[in-house]
C-alpha cells in the first residue's frame, strides 16, 4: 500500500466526487426537461427525437402509470432479446464477418441474449472467437445502450414516484429511453470511444492479423513457422458503452485485462471513473428531484463509504498476499500477483475488482478467482448486498432506495412517528414491495448455490474443491442475481444446468426487482406528502448515513454470513493456519 | 385529576393469571397470527420430536436444554402479551363491577313509567333517573338538570352538573345521579355503549391490528423467511464442506442446531413483544383517563404535527388575575391598592380574590376580615351595574368596567387614565377601573393566566416539529398578545366552529396532521375532520361520537399528553425492532464459529466471545434470546423514555441506545450466560 497507490486512489475517488454534480444536473435536463429545461443537445437531437416518436407512435408528453411503465419495460426487453437471439443465430448469413464465424448455437444465443438484455453480460463465450463484427456491434452493443438506459429510466421512475404527490404517472418509458440514449449515452459513448482509440484501443473492420512470432520455440515443426492471430475489430466503440453503461460485456475473452480493451494506466484510470460516473450522478439527480440535495449526498455517502471499505480490505488483502506462497519463496513480487496483469499490479487490480462488483459493471482486469480469500470476499459481498453500492446505472439507485425504505421503516418508528420517507408514509403495501426486493437477492443466491453444492451437476463444474469451490459456485449465482456478470472463473458454467439455472437467476435478479420497484413508484406517487418539519425523519446527515450503512450490512450482508463462513472466511483461517487450500 | 390507580408492574393479581394464559396461548390456532412466534413454536415442536424419537441424535442433554429454552421463548412472548392484556382486563373489571346490575324506569309515550332491566333499553327509549340512582345507559338529557357522580369512569370524585340542552347534556351509563331528576333519551344499545366499548377496548378483546403494526408484521415475516432460507441452505453447505473436511462439520449441523440458529436470527424479541406494546399503549392512555376509540387513533396521535388548542381552559386558566395597579395622577399606588382591596373584600370571584392577593403581595396589606367591618355595606356585582364595591364610613368605593364607572363618577377619565385603559385592552387584558366618589383612583390590570409550564412545553413541541395554534373567540389584538405570551405558533381569533373546520382542512391540505379538543355539538364536524379529535367527557354525545378519543377528565390540556403517549408507543415499537435486528450480529458470532470449530479448529479467532464449548455457545445464544424477551417486558409495557426533542436528536439518541446497544449487549449477555452455563453450572 504505497504512497503512489494512495494517490491513485485519491485521484479516482476525487474524480468521482467532482464529476457527480455536473452529470447529475445534466440528468435532470435529460430525464425531466419540464423541470429545468432541456439539454444543450436539443437543437441537434430534438428532430431525431421527434422522428423516433413519430415512427414509434409515442406521445411523449403522456405519462404512464406504473403498470403501463412496467408493461413497456417488459415488452421492450423481450422484443430486443428476441432480436439479439435471431441475429446471433443468423450470424453466418449476416455481413461484417471477416473470420467467417459460424452461427451461434441456440443454447449460447439464448444465454447471451438474456444476459445482455438484463445488463448482466455474463459471457459464456470468448468474444473474438465466437462473435462477428456485426454481432458485436449490433446484436450486443445495442443492449449496452438499451439495458443501461432501461436501468436509468426505472430509477428515474422511482425518483418521480417519490418526488410527485397525488399523481398517477411516473414518466413515459419510451420518452425516457429515447432521451437517455440520444442526449446522454450516445454523445458520451462517442466522445469516450474517440478517447479510447487515442489510448490505443483498435477500431477497424479488418480481418484478424496473422503474424509470425519472433520467438519460434513454440513452432509445431521446422517447416511451419509459429504464428499468432491478433484479434481486432470495432473494439473502442464497444468498450466505451460497456463502461459507461456498467455493462461489462467486453469484446475479448480476457475482457479488461486485454491490452486492446484496456490499453494503459491512463485508460485503466479513466475506465474506473467512467463506470461509476452515471451511478454516482444519479444520487445527485435524486437530491435535485426531491428538492433535498443533502439527501442525495447522504445516499451517495453511504454508497461511497461501503465501496471505500471494500477497496481498502481488498487492496490490503492482496497486498498482504498468501503467506504460504511467500514462505515457499516463489513469489516474485510483493503481494498476491497470481492472475493479475503486471501492467496494473496489485492496487489497480484490487481497486478495480472492488469497484466493478460494487457497480454491476462486471468487467474484470484480473482473475478474481486468484485473489486471496479476503480479497475475493469483497467482490462477493459487494454483489450480495444487492448491487446497491453505486450498483448498475439506475439499478444501483433503485436498489439503494429500497434499502433506504427498509432502514427508515426499521428505525423510523424510533422518532415517534409512523415511518415516512421525504413526507411519504411507508405503509403496509410499500413494506411488502420492499420486502420482496430484499427477499429476492437472498433467495436467488442461496437456494441455487445450496442446490449446486450438493448435486452432481453442480460439483461437476468445480475445478477446486474445498472452500474455494463453494466460493466459486456462490460467486456465480451472486454475480447472476446481482446482474453483475463478472466471473470468479474456476467454475465451468457452460453446462446445461448452470446455464439454465444461471439464466433463470439472472432474469429473477433483474425483473423480480424491477417489478416491485415500479410498483413501489406507483404506490408512492399517489400519496400525499406530509409537511416536513423538525419532527420529520432526517434523511440526511451522519446519523442517517450510519443507519443506512448498518441496515445494508445487517439486513443485506449478514444473511450471507453462514455461507461465507464456510467459503472465503474459513479459507482465510486455513491459509493463515498453514493449510494450502487452492 | 385522579388517574386510574397505578399498579405495580408485576402485580401478583395479574402475573398469576398471565402465567396460566401463557400456556393457553401456545395453541397454534392462536399463535399463527404471529408468524415469528409461530415459527419458533414449530421449531420447539420439531426439537421435541427429535428428542422423543431420536433421543436428540446423540446429544440428549444438549437437545433437551435447547428444546426447553425454545418453549420458554414462546412462553415468554405469550406472557408479555398476557401481562398487557391482564393489566387492561383489571381496569375493565373494575369498571364492570362499578356498573353492576341496574334497572331503569322506562318512560312510555303516555307518560307512565315501567321498571325494566337496564339491558333491555334500546336506542331512542326514554327513561327517568332520580337522585341516588345509577344511570342505566348512555344518553342525552331531554329534561331536567342534575348533579352526577362520574367517578366510576373518571376517578374524579367531584360531582358534575348535567342538564338538558346545550353542551352538557350527555350522560354515561354506569354513573350515578346525586341530586334532582332527569329524563334521558338512550343513545346506545346495550353492548355498544360507551362503557361497553371502553371495556372491550381495554381488555384487548376486539383489538384490531393497526396499519403500522400490520406493516411491521410484514417486515418481520420477511426477515423470518430470509432466515428460514439462510438456515435451510446451511445444511447443504455443510454437506458440501464435509466432502473435503470430513463428517465433523456435517455432524455439527444437527436439526437442533439449525433450529437454534433460526430462532436466534428471526426477530423474536420484537415479534414476541409487538402485541404487548400495542395493548400497553392503549392502557397508558386509559391510565391518563383518555379513552382511544382504536389503536389506530393512538398511532395517529404520534403523527400529529399541528395542535389546535382552545384558549380558555386549555391555554389559560378559566379566570383572570390582577397583575398590576395603574394609578390616576395624584393618587399613590398604596391608596389605589387599599381601595381596590376594600371593594374586593366581599368579592368571592377568582378575579376579586386575586386583587386582594396582589395588594397583599405588593404592599403587604393584610386583608381585613369581612366580619371585622360590620358597618360596611357591600355592593355585589350585577349584570346591570357591572360594578361591585363597598360603602363604608361614608366612603363609596367601586370597581368595574370602564363605561360603568365613568357613568357612576359622572365625568370623563383623564387622558392618562384613558391611555392606561386602552393599553390594557390592547394587550389582551381587562381593565378594571377603581373609583371613590367622585375620584377615579386608577385601574387594575386583569390578565388571562397562562397555565403553568405551557410556554416551555410549547417550545419543546416546536423543537419536535409540532406547531400549536390557539383558538379563541377574542378579538385579534388581545389574541395576538396572549398567543405571544403563551408561546403558541399561531392563533385563530374570533373563531367560529366553521372557521375551525376550515382551518383544519387548510392544514391538512398542506400535509399536516391535526389534533384538537372539543366538547360542543358544533365542534363535532371539526372533531371528525381532525386526525385526532379528543372529545371532552362533559361534552355532548355528538362530540364524543365525532372524535376518536374521549378525555374522561375533560381536561383539554391533556391533548399534549395524548400526543406524547402516541409518540411513545411508536418509539417503543421502533426501539425494540432495531434492538432485535441489531442483536443478530452477536448471535451469528456465537453460533457459526461453534458449528465450524469441530471441523476447522483454525477458525477459533472467530469465536470472539471465547465461549466455552460449541454446545454452551449455542445454548447461551438461545437462552439469551429467550431471556431478553422477558427482561424487556417492563420496557414494552412502560414504553421507552419519551424526550421532547427534534427528530434528528431523538433518532441519534435512540440509535445509540437501541441500535448500538443492540449490537453490544448480546455480546456481553451471551458471554455471561456462557460462563454460567459452562463454567458455573457445567450444563454444557
Amino acid at each position: 500500500m504505497t504512497a503512489v497507490s494512495w494517490m491513485q486512489l485519491l485521484l479516482i475517488l476525487g474524480a468521482v466526487v467532482l464529476m457527480t454534480k455536473p452529470l447529475g444536473v445534466y440528468l435532470v435536463h435529460v430525464l425531466d426537461p419540464e423541470e429545468e429545461g432541456g439539454t444543450f443537445l436539443e437543437p441537434v437531437m430534438g428532430p431525431v427525437e421527434r422522428l423516433i416518436y413519430r415512427v414509434l407512435r409515442v406521445q411523449p408528453s403522456r405519462g404512464q402509470t406504473w403498470i403501463q411503465y412496467t408493461v413497456s419495460v417488459l415488452t421492450f426487453s423481450a422484443l430486443t432479446a428476441v432480436v439479439t437471439y435471431v441475429l446471433l443465430r443468423l450470424q453466418d448469413k449476416l455481413p461484417l464477418n471477416p473470420q467467417n464465424l459460424p452461427a451461434v448455437t441456440p443454447h449460447l444465443a439464448f444465454n447471451t441474449a438474456v444476459s445482455f438484455v438484463t445488463n448482466t453480460n455474463w459471457q459464456s463465450y470468448g468474444g473474438e472467437s465466437t462473435m462477428s463484427y456485426f454481432s458485436q456491434m449490433v446484436a450486443l452493443v445495442m443492449h449496452h445502450f438499451f439495458s443501461a438506459a432501461a436501468g436509468i429510466a426505472i430509477a428515474a421512475a422511482l425518483v418521480r414516484g417519490i418526488a410527485r404527490t397525488r399523481g398517477k404517472t411516473i414518466g413515459n418509458f419510451w420518452r425516457d429511453m429515447t432521451r437517455l440514449i440520444l442526449h446522454l449515452l450516445l454523445p458520451l459513448a462517442l466522445v469516450y470511444a474517440v478517447f479510447l482509440v487515442w489510448t490505443g484501443d483498435p477500431q477497424n473492420f479488418m480481418p484478424y492479423s496473422v503474424l509470425t512470432t519472433v520467438d519460434q520455440s513454440t513452432a509445431a515443426s521446422a517447416t511451419e513457422a509459429a504464428q499468432e492471430t491478433i484479434a481486432q475489430g470495432p473494439i473502442a466503440s464497444m468498450i466505451s458503452i460497456k463502461m459507461i453503461g456498467t455493462n461489462g460485456g467486453g469484446y475479448m475473452n480476457a475482457n479488461s485485462a486485454h491490452p486492446f480493451e484496456n490499453a494503459n494506466a491512463l485508460g485503466n484510470y479513466v475506465q474506473m471513473v467512467i463506470f461509476i460516473w452515471i451511478a454516482s450522478a444519479l444520487t445527485y439527480y435524486l437530491g435535485r428531484m426531491v428538492r433535498n440535495q443533502r439527501h442525495g449526498w447522504a445516499v451517495w455517502s453511504a454508497m461511497f463509504a461501503v465501496m471505500l471499505a471494500g477497496i481498502l480490505v481488498c487492496w490490503y488483502a492482496e497486498t498482504a498476499g498468501n503467506p504460504l506462497v511467500h514462505a515457499a519463496g516463489v513469489a516474485v513480487a510483493p503481494g498476491n500477483m497470481e492472475g493479475k496483469e503486471v501492467r496494473f499490479g496489485v492496487f489497480n487490480s484490487a481497486t478495480w475488482a472492488a469497484m466493478t462488483t460494487a457497480t454491476t459493471c462486471g468487467a474484470v482486469n484480473s482473475m478474481h478467482d486468484s485473489f486471496t480469500p479476503l480479497g475475493g470476499l469483497v467482490p462477493l459481498i459487494n454483489m450480495q448486498l444487492g448491487e446497491v453500492i453505486f450498483g448498475g446505472v439506475g439499478s444501483g439507485l433503485y436498489g439503494m432506495l429500497v434499502f433506504v425504505f427498509v432502514a427508515i421503516f426499521i428505525a423510523g418508528l424510533m422518532i415517534g412517528r409512523t415511518p415516512e420517507y421525504l413526507g411519504k408514509k411507508i405503509e403496509a403495501r410499500d413494506v411488502k414491495l420492499a420486502s420482496l426486493f430484499v427477499l429476492v437477492t437472498c433467495f436467488a443466491v442461496l437456494v441455487p448455490t445450496a442446490w449446486a453444492s450438493v448435486s452432481d451437476w453442480g460439483m461437476a463444474g468445480l475445478n477446486n474443491n474445498g472452500p474455494r469451490g463453494l466460493g466459486e459456485i456462490l460467486y456465480y449465482f451472486s454475480s447472476a442475481s446481482g446482474n453483475n456478470g463478472s466471473a470468479f472463473a474456476g467454475l465451468t458454467t457452460n453446462t446445461p444446468w448452470y446455464n439454465t439455472l444461471g439464466g433463470i437467476v439472472i432474469l429473477v435478479g433483474r425483473y423480480f426487482m424491477i417489478i416491485p420497484v415500479l410498483a413501489l413508484a406507483g404506490s408512492l406517487v399517489q400519496k400525499r406528502a406530509v409537511a416536513q418539519s423538525a419532527g420529520s425523519f432526517p434523511v440526511s446527515g451522519g446519523t442517517f448515513v450510519v443507519l443506512l450503512v448498518s441496515t445494508i450490512l445487517i439486513v443485506g450482508a449478514l444473511t450471507f454470513f453462514p455461507v461465507l463462513a464456510l467459503s472465503p472466511v474459513v479459507e482465510h483461517f486455513l491459509m493463515h493456519g498453514g493449510s494450502m487450500t487452492f | 385529576m385522579t388517574h386510574a390507580k397505578a399498579r405495580p408492574l408485576f402485580d401478583p393479581e395479574i402475573v398469576g393469571p398471565a402465567i396460566g394464559a401463557s400456556f393457553k396461548k401456545l395453541n397454534p390456532a392462536h399463535l399463527w397470527k404471529n408468524p415469528v412466534m409461530f415459527v419458533t413454536e414449530i421449531g420447539a415442536a420439531i426439537t421435541t420430536l427429535e428428542l422423543i424419537f431420536n433421543r436428540g441424535g446423540g446429544g440428549f442433554i444438549f437437545v433437551l436444554q435447547i428444546t426447553l429454552w425454545l418453549w420458554f421463548t414462546v412462553l415468554f412472548a405469550n406472557f408479555a402479551e398476557a401481562m398487557a392484556e391482564g393489566r387492561g382486563k383489571a381496569h375493565a373489571d373494575a369498571l364492570r363491577k362499578s356498573r353492576g346490575k341496574t334497572v331503569a324506569r322506562k318512560l312510555a309515550r303516555d307518560g307512565t313509567t315501567t321498571t325494566v332491566p337496564a339491558e333491555t333499553l334500546r336506542k331512542g327509549d326514554v327513561f327517568v333517573v332520580v337522585a341516588h340512582e345509577a344511570i342505566s345507559a348512555d344518553g342525552d338529557i331531554i329534561a331536567g338538570a342534575a348533579t352526577v357522580d362520574e367517578s366510576a369512569i373518571t376517578g374524579e370524585s367531584a360531582p358534575v352538573i348535567r342538564e338538558a340542552g346545550g353542551d352538557r347534556s350527555a350522560v354515561t351509563g354506569g354513573t350515578t345521579v346525586l341530586s334532582d331528576e332527569i329524563t334521558v333519551r338512550v343513545t346506545a344499545n346495550p353492548g355498544e355503549s360507551f362503557m361497553d366499548r371502553m371495556i372491550d377496548l381495554i381488555e384487548g378483546a376486539k383489538r384490531q391490528r393497526t396499519p403500522n403494526e400490520i406493516a411491521l408484521s410484514i417486515l418481520l415475516s420477511t426477515l423470518t423467511m430470509i432466515f428460514l432460507i439462510v438456515c435451510f441452505t446451511f445444511k447443504p453447505f455443510a454437506i458440501y464442506t464435509s466432502s473435503y473436511a470430513g463428517e465433523a462439520i456435517n455432524l455439527a449441523v444437527t436439526v437442533a442446531v439449525l433450529i437454534a440458529l433460526l430462532v436466534c436470527l428471526i426477530p423474536t424479541t420484537i415479534g414476541g413483544l409487538l402485541s404487548a406494546i400495542g395493548i400497553a399503549g392503549i392502557d397508558r392512555m386509559v391510565q391518563k383517563n383518555v379513552l382511544a376509540m382504536s389503536g389506530r387513533a393512538v398511532e395517529a396521535a404520534g403523527d400529529v404535527d399541528v395542535l389546535l388548542l382552545d384558549k380558555t381552559g386549555t391555554i389559560t386558566l378559566g379566570n383572570r388575575r390582577a397583575v398590576e395597579f395603574l394609578t390616576a395622577p395624584g393618587v399613590s399606588e398604596r391608596e389605589l391598592a387599599e381601595a381596590a382591596q376594600l371593594c374586593s373584600l366581599a368579592d368571592e370571584t377568582p378575579e376579586g380574590r386575586s386583587i386582594v392577593v396582589l395588594a397583599k403581595e405588593q404592599y403587604n396589606m393584610r386583608a381585613i376580615e369581612r366580619h371585622n367591618i360590620p358597618r360596611a355595606t357591600f355592593v355585589p356585582f350585577s349584570a346591570q351595574t357591572r360594578m361591585s364595591g363597598i360603602d363604608i364610613d361614608g366612603r363609596s368605593v367601586r370597581k368595574g368596567a370602564a363605561d360603568s364607572v365613568r357613568a357612576w363618577v359622572g365625568h370623563d377619565f383623564s387622558n392618562e387614565m384613558a391611555d392606561a385603559i386602552d393599553r390594557i385592552s390592547r394587550s389582551g387584558g381587562t381593565p378594571l377601573v377603581v373609583a371613590e366618589t367622585p375620584h377615579v383612583l386608577g385601574v387594575v390590570h386583569l390578565k388571562d393566566v397562562v397555565k403553568g409550564g405551557l410556554p416551555e412545553r410549547f417550545t419543546r413541541f416546536r423543537a419536535m416539529g409540532i406547531s400549536t395554534i390557539m383558538i379563541t373567540g377574542d378579538n385579534p389584538l388581545p389574541a395576538a398578545a396572549l398567543a405571544k405570551e403563551a408561546g403558541v405558533d399561531d392563533f385563530l381569533a374570533q373563531a367560529t366552529p366553521e372557521d375551525k373546520l376550515a382551518l383544519i382542512r387548510k392544514e391538512q391540505r398542506a400535509g399536516h396532521l391535526v389534533a384538537m379538543t372539543g366538547d360542543g355539538t358544533n365542534d363535532a364536524p371539526a372533531l371528525a375532520q381532525a386526525d385526532v379529535g379528543v372529545a371532552m367527557n362533559t361534552g355532548t354525545q355528538a362530540a364524543k361520537e365525532a372524535g376518536n378519543m374521549v378525555d374522561l377528565d375533560s381536561n383539554p390540556t391533556k391533548l399534549i399528553e395524548v400526543v406524547e403517549i402516541g409518540k411513545q408507543l411508536l418509539m417503543t415499537r421502533g426501539a425494540l425492532t432495531t434492538f432485535s435486528v441489531a442483536n443478530d450480529v452477536a448471535k451469528y458470532f456465537a453460533i457459526i464459529p461453534a458449528v465450524l470449530v469441530a471441523a476447522f479448529p483454525q477458525i477459533a479467532p472467530l469465536n470472539v466471545m471465547r465461549l466455552g464449548t460449541p454446545a454452551s455457545a449455542i445454548l447461551s445464544a438461545v437462552i439469551f434470546n429467550a431471556v431478553i424477551i422477558i427482561s424487556l417486558v417492563p420496557l414494552a409495557l412502560r414504553g421507552v423514555k419519551f424526550r421532547p426533542l427534534a427528530a434528528a436528536v431523538v433518532l441519534r439518541q435512540n440509535l445509540l441506545v437501541y441500535g448500538l446497544g443492540g449490537l453490544i449487549v448480546p455480546f456481553f449477555g451471551i458471554k455471561f450466560i456462557d460462563v454460567l452455563v459452562h463454567n458455573v453450572l457445567h450444563l454444557a
